[in-house]
């Protein structure tokens, strides 16, 4: 282990682990002046094509209040065959089948290489995968029609055992029983009520009559799947069935008038979902797959009325408390996910519309329950359609790329306690020796529910230290942490990972330097930037700011050397060096700046920046900018306004968008039509090198960015111009040469402004 | 396919024509309606001859030139004049009237001579202008007219006083004395005298030699009408005597003995008695004429006098005295005689009569022999509807005059539109109106019209011209907002019109102004329908539409409940089958080709199926809302469809339903769901229509509008007896009035096994104007085609939508009460979601001011609706009454039929708050103060054992007391809670001829039908002695047919009416007679086909064999005699109502 960045990364790839702070300092005073809180990034299903998973159950600490997994940090006598758990430090006997254990011959848990493991374990019957479709019909022919083949296109892709069931809804909501001869049938519901799980049970004629109850389980459950069945059948039988029903979808018919919204009951049809699966399936991995075209206009959940006069809410409503339905409508939307994650299924939300779909209101159903969230211009675009597919991706095995009611369980040893968790998981209450009275996201519990996942999940999770200082940890202990991931596999196996990290105590006093240097930067921004994520939810804009700002200013305190009052002796290590940087496009990013972007826009942003891995994060928090020229082969560039240069092509990816820029010449080069001379192949080539890589990109990303092809003064530029750092403004164009980028018309302080601010401010005596 | 086969047999489907040609023929003639008048009349003439030879009218009618038709004419008049004396009484007006008519040159018109001698003045009046047209025939009778005319004026007056008298039916004592008078009569006539002086003065030579002809007799009576009357009088009058003592009817004694013999002619053979005619004209003289014309004398002859018929002993104890007395007199048993037997038809009658009397006279003696009161000497429905028929029967009913009173409903006639609605629209329970509210209070006589907007009419009469004002809509009265309509006044050489209902004069529009001829008529007088008829329609603008929007074509959904007894009863699959083919019989509009209707389909049990049917479906679409607590409509556009367009869509959905509910296992059902859907389904396609629920049990399931069994036997006869006609949950009342502002009418067919509580489930339809049908107890085999002939018909009917309703009268009187199918949001306006032909409405006025004499009193009645093909129109009917200061004419202008059909309405609405008997009281004593306000005031002083009845009412008794004695009124054991509240609820509905026949069923011979001619066999009364046990009766009330068969009957007729050779075994359990290939099969199947025709309803059939469980609930339905739940027999109810009637007098 040569530097901390390899450290890092080795950690990263084995565990799927990032910790802000890989020398933890060891007591509760000195880690809380470190600024950047004790925490980590996990990714509990990190693809790992070298972890071979073990086929019993994992050994558990026998202590009630404990339960750690076996793991390789334990003391194991391999002659009394006893175990000790290193979190409690209870002495355990090892199960019989354990009996013929040694030094040389350990099972795969205690081997330092598997600190990540994971066992497949058989509980409960198994239960395929469940897939509802829940249509808006209020599209444009052409969206709906789109739709239908994207809809009639993935029943192939879903496992031919998994169960789907198809809910539209417009004015009214239909769930469709898919296995009738002749004619085609379906129960509707007013779009304007609400029902109770049990209302749209008993009305569903799910709901059994009390006598054959009472007569005896085995009846029960030999009609239960029957019931159910009318409503969610496996692909293989009603393919073609539903194949024709998607087909036949029609339009809302419900009239329109001049000047009005369609009325789109989108709340009720969720609610639907949500009862129907509530009631048929519970704990079993579903997923609910919302397609809508427009904002819910009517019923619970309703985000604006039907009048076209009314706009639908922008964020300047919502600061002038103009919003009428938004409240009502999120807590609306917040009841059923909460309904859905305590029933371990989720909701995904495709919508596609130019306007706002209502996505503010309805985030959290998506965040709560670990569903995707995709926006897109229309159902009729590649972004949706790819995306769409994308979901039903396979993995390196041939699984999908999903795992379902997952629950995610956290164990520290004694020094550390657990703050809380940033990502698309719900609290599961376990309140425990080991969780902190101090909540940093979603706290006061050592597990979480993550009812849908993929292996690209990533979960911020924070963590107190609360070691005393006058009780010092003795030299060379280690704090330890366990993750324990139960799943259920896309295979419909019941899975468990385990993954259990230590990391060196230091004491801050004597060795800062230690701390410092096992400083991550990426993942503190990270982390740091989903706090303050986490904060906008609730929060003014500007206070979010303002506590970033000042964290950023404490951090540079305390590490910067510099001498005091005096800003250009400022200096940072390079560990922390990165760190300004991305506190600056944080700054800048749609993710806390809601100008110019409406609040769905926002939700989205949010949303995904939420559950993407640390790569995707920084990707986010800090675009890619990559250069193509003749002068050399394609570079990454400063994401800077004097990186505009007339002869490159730049390709920049902010994760949500992947822009190809051409320079001034470039474009004109390419107007002129030299790619096709012969003679200028290269300049064809370079024209494609972009392109290709794009590709790359859109290939593999989830969900696929928005692809902007643009020139020089092309109105699509804005997505470059508005992303760079404005290092060349109109009010400083002169002050630079002439030759070099492309001034950007904004009033937003460059980062060299924001640098000097921040020099000024941490080595200021007075703060 | 069935429907095609159907269309055949049952022309329901084809052409409503043949169906109405069928009702005419059979039950009249016979034969075809051109036959028909021929025949008539050559039976008319007859007898006419025979009576009239005495009479003056043929010198008349020579004169005129139409002698034939003169003479029915003149019998008609006659009735009207001798209102008491049935058969008698009218007698004798007949030849009044045929004076007048044969003044008026109006014999060959027969209108004038329908309207009773003193109408018939007033008639001429109005004639004039519209019959003028006709009149060039007869050129003279222009002059002749105006000069009776003014002639008339006078006379009226005395005709009427005489008219009373005459009306006035003695009995006992009374008649005694009476007969004496008669007898010497003639003297009388001396005092009639004057009157006919009077007459003959206007009358001038025609009168005279009237008078002349008739010499002795008629002189008195010479005036004109009166003339006629005495005649009738004497003997008609008598009829109706009862002695007072019901069971000891001594007097009817004789009646029995003699009666008997005497009454065989009048029913059996009345006609060849009449021809007699000579002793008639004997007797007349003799006795009732001239008593008539004597008001003095009157007591004797006039009055129909029911002698001592009072049921107590101690009754015939007091009268004990005047019966003996009676006897003795002949003149008396004439009256008698003549008064009951013979209805209307004087001349039969009479001579039917007279022969009696004589037997009469000589059975006095033996009175002491039955105590009963004889039948045959009370009033006979039978009689009274064969005169009718025999002498209104052949004549054209002409409405220009005003006041005349319609031929009976089970008349057949001809209507002639000349300025007021024909009585296929209007009737009224009296066409003379008291001038005042006194009168009215007094005489307690309601003041109703019943009215049905739409009715069928035959097809030779034209169906109502639709007119069209243009965009500014009909011309309407400023103030009151009358249409414009013949009685309109144009003035101001016809640039203003005065209102002939509230006077106010209103400007005539510039592009409706014509100018005026002479007679200050308008010169388009014939070229516009609103000026020169009764009935026509306005094209509607878009003023009087639904939120100022013209409607859209209405539409037709069928709701079917899927439960598991409708499945299982094969009910589902049938209806669905019969779907198929009905769907292509929807109304259309005159000669649309396709229908503008558009159809839906609803299934349900728990919860709700709506089906997508759209043209472009490869397979229909279903539906289902579960959620019934807030019902709504889930598709819009596929749910109501063009038949056409759908067709193999739809054909498929009612291919599947029985498939995809075969299994059903789900029991419980909903109702008020079923209704909202319905609603908001037309709601949401903004257009009227009507729903076809098909319902088999109580709605349990939890639902809004569910119910509970709340029958309970046990209140029948208390003060809770009402809830069980009222609904248990207000629900249905909202729902209604919602339906009703949608236009939604809900057509309800139920098949009950079990209480299902009709009172509450048929509250929507009943306010929506819809209809409800019951089949209890539904089984495939048996009552299939009941029901299919009931939906189709149904669903072919002609049926308007979103239809309101107003009655505009002339100042003085006003419509305050309305009985029917509707709702009212306000008291003016009749609302009614549907409204279809057979649908009815009742209208009750009462003064709230004077009336004049010389201006009458006017109804208009307008009907704003949706037509079946989307257009918005409105349909006027007018009718103008005639106003009287004496109470006389009030009674001789009634019509006992309507006042039934408005008292049983009222009835049956009255048990909703009260308890049943108080309501029977009520309507007893009603009737009491209406016969005894007669007594009193226009009636011949008399004994007070004597009854004597008004001749227009003489059947009042007798139908008041089926009213009565009706399944809701007086349950049985056997009659449910359903049963009752049903019958209620059709009863309100229905029109006159409906109400005639379900109160006064119709009992049919078969044995004695002819075999080879298209007629029906005379009718027989409904009383168990009438029925011979080696006959075969037929009977029928509109709902249910009974075939009787006697256990004597011929073996021959059993195998050729069963198939089976002997009695025994012939099965009770049929619904249908064999099909077999013999006249008398054929002709008993050709009537029951002809009965099922001529009902709104399709009748069950019901073979009830003598002596068998069955006969029980046949002898429910003959209501003369006692019932076994205690309903009177007409005998002594007639005896209960004399001593009702005397204790008023007294």
């Amino acid at each position: 282990m040569a530097t901390y960045l390899e450290f890092i990364q080795q950690n990263e790839e084995r565990d799927g682990v990032r910790f802000s702070w890989n020398v933890w300092p060891s007591s509760r005073l000195e880690a809380t002046r470190m600024v950047v809180p004790l925490a980590c990034l996990l990714t509990p299903l990190k693809e790992r094509p070298d972890l071979p998973p073990l086929q019993y159950e994992p050994v558990l600490c026998s202590r009630p209040t404990c339960k750690a997994v076996l793991n390789p940090l334990c003391q194991v006598d391999y002659r009394a065959k006893l175990w000790a758990c290193n979190f409690c430090f209870q002495r355990n006997q090892f199960p019989p089948a354990y009996a013929g254990i040694s030094e040389v011959n350990q099972p795969a848990e205690l081997m330092p290489q598997f600190s990540t493991i994971e066992y497949i374990v058989q509980r409960g019957p198994q239960t395929p995968l469940i897939f509802l479709y829940v249509v808006d019909t209020c599209l444009e022919e052409e969206d709906l029609q789109a739709l239908k083949e994207s809809l009639q296109m993935s029943l192939s892709l879903l496992p031919a055992d998994a169960l789907v069931g198809l809910i539209t809804f417009g004015r009214m909501v239909q769930v469709h029983e898919l296995s009738c001869e002749g004619i085609s049938k379906s129960y509707v519901f007013r779009g304007t009520k609400d029902l109770t799980a049990k209302q749209i049970q008993d009305m569903l004629g799910l709901s059994r009559p009390a006598v054959p109850i009472q007569q005896g389980r085995p009846l029960q459950t030999q009609e239960q799947p029957a019931i159910s069945s009318r409503f969610l059948q496996p692909v293989h039988k009603i393919d073609m069935n539903l194949t024709d029903l998607l087909g036949e979808l029609q339009r809302d018919p419900w009239p329109v008038t001049q000047g009005k919204r369609p009325l789109r009951s989108t709340g009720v049809a969720l609610s639907i979902a949500v009862g129907l699966l509530e009631g048929t399936f519970p704990n079993t991995g579903a997923r609910i797959m919302l397609f809508t075209g427009g904002p819910p206009t009517q019923g619970p959940g309703m985000v604006v009325g039907d009048e076209l006069k009314t706009p639908i809410r922008s964020w300047h409503d919502i600061e002038k408390d103009n919003a009428r339905f938004m409240k009502k409508a999120t807590k609306h939307y917040e009841t059923l996910a909460n309904r859905t994650a305590a029933n371990g299924h989720c909701i995904d939300i495709y919508a596609c519309a130019l306007d706002q779909t209502g996505l503010l209101e309805m985030k959290c159903c998506a965040n709560l329950t670990g569903g995707h969230m995709v926006m897109g211009d229309s159902f009729n675009t590649s972004l949706f359609k790819q995306t769409f597919q994308r979901v039903f991706n396979k993995g390196f095995n041939g699984d999908f790329r999903m795992a379902f009611g997952a629950s995610l369980e956290v164990k520290t040893s004694r020094e550390l306690k657990i703050a809380g968790a940033i990502g698309p998981c719900v609290s599961l209450n376990a309140k425990g020796p080991c969780v902190s009275e101090n909540e940093l996201g979603i706290g006061g519990t050592s597990q979480w529910k993550i009812c849908s996942l993929d292996p690209s999940t990533t979960l911020a999770i924070y963590f107190e230290v609360v070691n005393q200082h006058n009780a010092p940890i003795p030299q060379g202990g280690r704090g330890a942490v366990q993750f324990v991931t139960q799943y259920q596999h896309s295979s419909t196996q019941k899975r468990i990972r385990v993954t259990t990290i230590a990391r060196n105590w230091a004491d801050a006093q004597s060795q800062l330097q230690h701390i410092e240097a096992a400083f991550d930067q990426e993942a503190a921004a990270v982390l740091m930037a989903r706090l303050g994520v986490y904060r906008a939810e609730s929060e003014e804009g500007p206070d979010v700011l303002r506590w970033l700002d000042r964290q950023l200013i404490r951090l540079c305190q305390k590490f910067g050397q510099y001498n005091k009052d005096d800003p250009n002796s400022f200096r940072l290590s390079e560990s922390f060096s990165l760190y300004p940087q991305f506190m600056f496009h944080l700054r800048r990013s749609p993710f806390l700046q809601v100008f110019n972007n409406s609040p769905d826009e926002s939700s989205y942003y949010r949303h995904h920046f939420a559950r993407q891995d640390l790569t995707q994060s920084l990707i986010m928090i800090q675009p890619i900018l990559y250069a193509y020229s003749f002068h050399g082969p394609p570079e990454p560039v400063l994401l800077d306004s004097s990186s505009i240069l007339p002869d490159r092509i730049l390709l920049m990816d902010t994760f949500f968008q992947i822009v190809i820029y051409l320079g001034e010449t470039i474009a004109q080069w390419q107007k002129a039509g030299y790619q096709d001379m012969p003679e200028y192949e290269n300049f064809k080539h370079l024209l494609q090198a972009p392109l290709d890589d794009a590709q790359e990109i859109l290939q593999t990303r989830f969900p696929m960015p928005r692809y902007i092809h643009t020139e020089h003064g092309g109105s699509q530029a804005r997505f470059l111009l508005s992303k760079v750092n404005p290092s060349q403004t109109h009010n400083n164009l002169y002050a630079w040469g002439q030759e070099s980028g492309a001034p950007i018309l904004t009033d937003d302080v460059s980062l060299q402004v924001f640098m000097d601010h921040l020099k000024k401010l941490a080595v200021s005596s007075a703060s | 396919m069935s429907v095609n086969q159907q269309t055949h047999t049952g022309p329901p489907y084809g052409q409503p024509q043949p169906g109405y040609q069928g009702y005419q023929q059979p039950a009249y003639g016979g034969q075809p309606l051109p036959g028909v008048p021929h025949a008539q009349y050559g039976a008319y003439n007859g007898p006419v001859p025979g009576y009239q030879q005495p009479v003056p009218p043929q010198g008349y009618f020579p004169s005129l030139g139409f002698p034939s038709k003169g003479s029915p004419v003149s019998l008609n008049s006659d009735t009207s004049l001798a209102p008491n004396f049935i058969g008698s009484v009218r007698a004798p007006s007949t030849s009044g009237t045929s004076l007048s008519s044969g003044h008026l040159g109006y014999s060959p018109f027969g209108q004038g001579d329908v309207q009773n001698g003193i109408p018939a003045s007033t008639a001429p009046m109005q004639r004039p202008p519209t019959s003028q047209p006709f009149l060039p025939g007869s050129a003279p009778v222009p002059v002749s007219q105006t000069s009776t005319f003014q002639q008339y004026g006078p006379p009226p007056a005395g005709v009427q006083q005489l008219s009373n008298h005459m009306a006035g039916m003695t009995i006992g004592s009374t008649s005694t004395s009476a007969p004496p008078p008669a007898g010497l009569g003639y003297g009388p006539p001396t005092s009639v005298p004057p009157v006919s002086g009077s007459f003959s003065a206007t009358g001038s030579g025609l009168y005279t030699p009237y008078t002349a002809s008739q010499g002795p007799p008629p002189p008195s009576v010479s005036q004109g009408l009166p003339l006629a009357q005495p005649p009738f009088s004497g003997q008609p009058v008598s009829t109706q005597r009862l002695p007072t003592q019901v069971p000891g009817f001594a007097p009817p004694p004789s009646s029995t003995g003699i009666g008997p013999s005497s009454y065989p002619p009048t029913t059996g053979a009345p006609r060849p008695p009449a021809m007699p005619g000579p002793p008639l004209p004997g007797q007349t003289a003799a006795g009732p004429p001239t008593s008539q014309p004597n008001h003095v004398s009157s007591p004797p002859p006039p009055p129909s006098t029911l002698s001592g018929p009072h049921p107590g002993p101690p009754m015939s104890g007091l009268h004990g005295p005047p019966p003996p007395t009676h006897p003795p007199q002949p003149g008396y048993q004439m009256q008698q005689n003549g008064s009951f037997g013979q209805v209307r038809g004087p001349q039969p009658n009479y001579g039917g009569a007279y022969p009696g009397t004589p037997n009469y006279g000589s059975q006095p003696g033996p009175p002491p022999p039955p105590k009963r009161l004889d039948p045959d000497s009370i009033p006979s429905p039978i009689q009274v509807i064969e005169d009718d028929r025999s002498n209104r029967g052949s004549e054209p009913f002409v409405t220009g005059v005003r006041g005349q009173v319609p031929p009976l409903v089970t008349t057949n006639f001809l209507v002639k539109d000349q300025g007021n609605a024909s009585p296929r629209y209007i009737r009224c329970t009296s066409y003379n109106i008291p001038c005042t509210s006194d009168m009215a209070k007094q005489s307690q006589v309601p003041l109703a019209a019943v009215i049905k907007p739409l009715a069928t009419l035959p097809p030779d009469e034209t169906l109502p011209y639709l007119v069209d004002h243009g965009e500014s809509g009909p011309v309407r009265c400023n103030r009151c907002k009358a249409y414009m309509c013949p009685f309109m006044q144009f003035i101001e050489g016809g640039r203003r019109f005065q209102c002939c209902f509230c006077s106010c004069v209103t400007e005539v529009p510039p592009h409706y102004f014509q100018h005026l001829d002479h007679t200050g008529k308008r010169v388009d007088f014939y070229d516009r329908p609103e000026l020169s008829l009764g009935s026509y329609e306005f094209l509607a603008t878009v003023d009087y539409c639904k939120n100022n929007k013209f409607p859209s074509p209405p539409a037709f959904i069928f709701m079917i409940d899927v439960s598991y007894n409708a499945v299982k009863s094969g009910l589902v699959r049938l209806i669905c089958e019969e779907l198929k083919s009905l769907l292509d019989y929807l109304p259309r509009e005159g000669n649309m080709e396709e229908s503008a209707i558009r159809v839906g389909f609803v299934t349900y049990n728990k919860v709700l199926h709506f089906y997508n049917v759209k043209s472009s479906l490869a397979q229909p679409q279903m539906m289902v809302v579960s959620d019934v607590a807030d019902m709504f409509v889930p598709l819009l556009d596929g749910f109501l469809v063009n038949v056409n367009e759908s067709r193999t869509v739809i054909v498929s959905l009612l291919d599947q339903i029985p498939e995809m509910f075969a299994d059903t296992r789900e029991t419980e059902t909903v109702f008020g769901p079923v209704i909202q859907a319905g609603l908001e389904a037309l709601k949401a396609a903004e257009c009227a229509g009507k729903l076809f629920i098909f319902h088999t049990s109580l709605p349990i399931a939890e639902a809004p509008g569910k119910l509970k069994n709340r029958d309970d036997k046990k209140l029948i006869n208390t003060d809770k007896e009402k809830t069980l006609f009222q609904p248990q949950t207000s629900f249905y009342n909202n729902l209604a009035k919602d339906c009703v502002a949608q236009g939604c009418c809900v057509d309800l067919f139920l098949f009950p096994n079990q209480y299902l509580d009709v009172a509450t489930l048929g509250i929507v339809t009943y306010q929506t104007g819809g209809s409800i049908y019951k089949y209890a107890y539904f089984q495939l085999e048996t009552d299939q085609d009941r029901f299919l002939n009931d939906l189709r018909r149904d669903v072919q009917k002609e049926v308007g939508f979103d239809a309101v309703m107003r009655v505009r009268t002339s100042t003085g009187i006003r419509a305050t009460d309305f009985f029917g199918a509707f709702y009212m949001s306000n008291t003016t306006d009749v609302e009614m979601a549907g409204l279809d032909c057979d649908k009815t409405i009742t209208v009750e006025f009462k003064h709230d001011d004077k009336l004049s004499e010389d201006s009458g009193a006017l109804l208009q009645c307008a009907l704003l609706y949706t037509s079946c093909a989307g257009q918005r129109r409105l349909r006027i009917h007018n009718l103008s009454l005639n106003c009287c200061t004496q109470l006389a004419d009030l009674y001789r202008n009634c019509e006992t039929d309507t006042l039934i059909n408005y008292l049983a309405k009222y009835a049956y609405r009255g048990v909703l708050n009260s308890p049943v008997k108080t309501v029977r009281d009520a309507l007893i004593n009603q009737c009491a103060q209406i016969l005894a306000c007669y007594r009193k005031n226009c009636a011949s002083p008399s004994s007070a054992g004597q009854l004597i009845l008004p001749e227009c009412m003489k059947l009042l008794p007798v139908y008041l007391n089926c009213v009565l004695k009706s399944d809701v009124l007086q349950p049985g054991p056997e009659v449910t809670t359903d049963d009752r509240a049903y019958i209620r609820q059709l009863v309100t509905s229905m029109d006159v001829a409906e109400t005639n026949v379900f109160f006064y069923p119709r009992l049919l011979p078969l044995t004695k039908a002819d075999v080879d001619s298209d007629s029906l066999p005379a009718a027989i009364r409904n009383s168990e002695e009438r029925l011979s046990k080696g006959d075969i009766y037929l009977l029928e009330n509109g709902l249910n047919i009974f075939v009787w068969v006697g256990v004597n009957v011929q073996q021959g007729l059993i195998q050729n009416l069963f198939g089976v050779s002997s009695f025994s075994q012939i099965s009770s359990t049929l619904n249908t007679l064999p099909v077999l290939e013999n006249p008398f099969s054929k002709k008993v199947r050709s009537i029951v086909d002809m009965l099922q025709v001529q009902r709104s309803r399709y009748m069950k059939l019901i073979i009830v064999k003598q002596e068998d469980k069955l006969e029980m609930l046949f002898k429910h339905f003959l209501v003369e005699d006692k019932s076994l739940t205690g309903g009177a027999s007409y005998v002594d109810f007639l005896c209960h109502m004399h001593k009702e009637i005397r204790q008023l007098l007294s």
